[in-house]
């Protein structure tokens, strides 16, 4: 087992891996605002939709997603998506289901005399929104989605069910080939860099927003 | 011609019918102080002028603006949108429990809507907001947040934040039941401050002295209707209404 050969491939692998990752965040977050939106929507006609799917997206299991979107699309839509799109959709649609409801629960733990007092001062809704509500929801949400975040990382190895050749799907093809647990371990610390980097990143964000209550 | 006029407003919340048709009437400069027992639809009241709340009937003029009016049916028809958003602003609102907006430096919280919602630039806004803060007393907390304020203080802000819109009438919810009996007499000092200055208010409150010794019309207001109205000395001195007096004669003892 050549070492070097080893720490490149895996390192080339967690690109893939921090790829389908930020893809993943970049677009569900603001997806999942707007199914925040469409969830707390008071037309049933829009919130019943959106809660089915919700329901579908975190009642099943993302690897059963992965696989439908990959081999699902061409018996039923006739387009083949290529392997690492198929899972960036998949990762977008199931995490925005997540993240819609952390949002709700910020937004509706935000008390109503907030809204009132910037409705009485004049502000339209969507400058009450993005002036005075969602700041205060970044804050109190910080925790719930550090644990997303997290497990976001670790979810990107199921992107190997329909082959794409992220971190750990390299790192089993080294166990296999050259009957070694080493490659098992490299693979561990690499996770647990990352998420530490993720961890990182949240200490500071909630510092910054402790400067209040 | 009134600042603020209502006249027969009707609210129902679900089954209850909150508001039984309120008339109330304020000239400019003037006090009106609306007393009762809790749950007789004061905020209810409050809340309606502001838009907080829609009326089911009655009408309600602000600065000669119609916000709303009795249809043919009798219904409450509301001005369209953007006449609504300007009588909106006629109107500053200081609530029981501040709301203040957390996030936001005290200079922050009360420059954020002349900005944004008025137009005028920062500096304007900011030097505003400081000569607001000095009248208030709290030149020296500009900068701070408002979790590191006295109730006292926060609601101070909250009544330059309300100013700083320039309002016709000001409109106060309770302003010192969430404050100690000191604190409470700090904010009723600035709000006296207020009326000696011939700012129009209308001012909800249990501070029973303050509504005698400030106001320039009283009106009491139970079970969503008001019971008398008129000036203090008529209303706390020789009422003619059993229930009125019953309800003072536990402050005239005091």
């Amino acid at each position: 087992m050549n070492f070097t050969v080893l720490i490149s491939q895996m390192l080339q692998a967690t690109l893939m891996t921090l790829r389908i990752f930020f893809v993943t965040l970049i677009f569900s977050l603001p997806l999942g605002l707007l199914v925040a939106a469409g969830r707390m929507a008071k037309t049933r006609a829009v919130s019943l939709p959106v809660r089915f799917y919700i329901l579908l997206m975190r009642g099943t299991p993302l690897m059963l997603q992965l696989l439908f979107l990959f081999y699902g699309m061409k018996p039923i839509f006739g387009i083949q998506p290529d392997r690492v799109r198929a899972a960036e959709i998949a990762f977008v649609l199931n995490y925005a289901a997540y993240f819609a409801e952390i949002f709700r629960g910020g937004i509706e733990g935000i008390p109503r005399g907030q809204r009132e007092a910037a409705r009485v001062l004049g502000f339209s809704r969507r400058q009450t929104f993005f002036r005075i509500v969602l700041p205060q929801v970044v804050k109190h949400i910080l925790p719930p989605m550090s644990n997303e975040f997290i497990t976001l990382v670790k979810d990107t190895s199921l992107a190997q069910v329909i082959g794409v050749a992220e971190l750990l799907k390299i790192t089993s093809d080294w166990v296999s080939s050259a009957v070694s647990m080493v490659p098992f371990a490299v693979a561990g610390v690499f996770y647990l860099i990352m998420n530490a980097a993720v961890t990182r990143c949240f200490t500071a964000a909630e510092k910054h927003y402790g400067y209040y209550r | 011609m009134p600042v603020l006029e209502t006249s027969g407003i009707r609210k129902r919340f679900g089954g209850t019918e909150i508001l039984k048709g309120i008339s109330v009437r304020v000239e400019k400069g003037e006090v009106l102080a609306v007393i009762g027992p809790s749950g007789s639809g004061k905020s209810t009241l409050l809340r309606c002028i502001t838009q907080l709340e829609t009326v089911d009937s009655g009408e309600i003029r602000i600065c000669g603006e119609t916000l709303v009016q009795n249809g043919p049916d009798g219904r409450a028809v509301y001005s369209s949108r953007k006449t609504c958003g300007r009588i909106a602003l006629h109107v500053g609102l200081v609530f029981q429990n501040f709301n203040l907006f957390p996030h936001f430096s005290v200079l922050r919280n009360i420059t954020e809507a002349p900005i944004h919602v008025l137009g005028k630039t920062k500096a304007e806004a900011e030097a505003s907001a400081m000569e607001l803060l000095k009248k208030m007393g709290l030149s020296d907390r500009s900068g701070a947040f408002p979790c590191q304020l006295s109730g006292g203080q926060q609601q101070r802000v909250s009544i330059a934040r309300a100013l700083a819109m320039n309002p016709d009438v000001l409109l106060f919810d309770e302003p010192t039941s969430a404050l100690d009996p000191e604190l409470t007499g700090e904010i009723l000092e600035v709000m006296r401050g207020l009326a000696a200055e011939k700012m129009t208010m209308v001012v909800v409150t249990h501070e029973m002295a303050f509504a005698r010794d400030v106001a320039d019309q009283v009106a009491f207001l139970e079970d969503g209707a008001v019971v008398e109205q008129g000036p203090p000395e008529q209303v706390f001195g020789r009422s003619q209404n059993e229930r009125v007096r019953a309800f003072l004669s536990r402050f005239s003892q005091g």
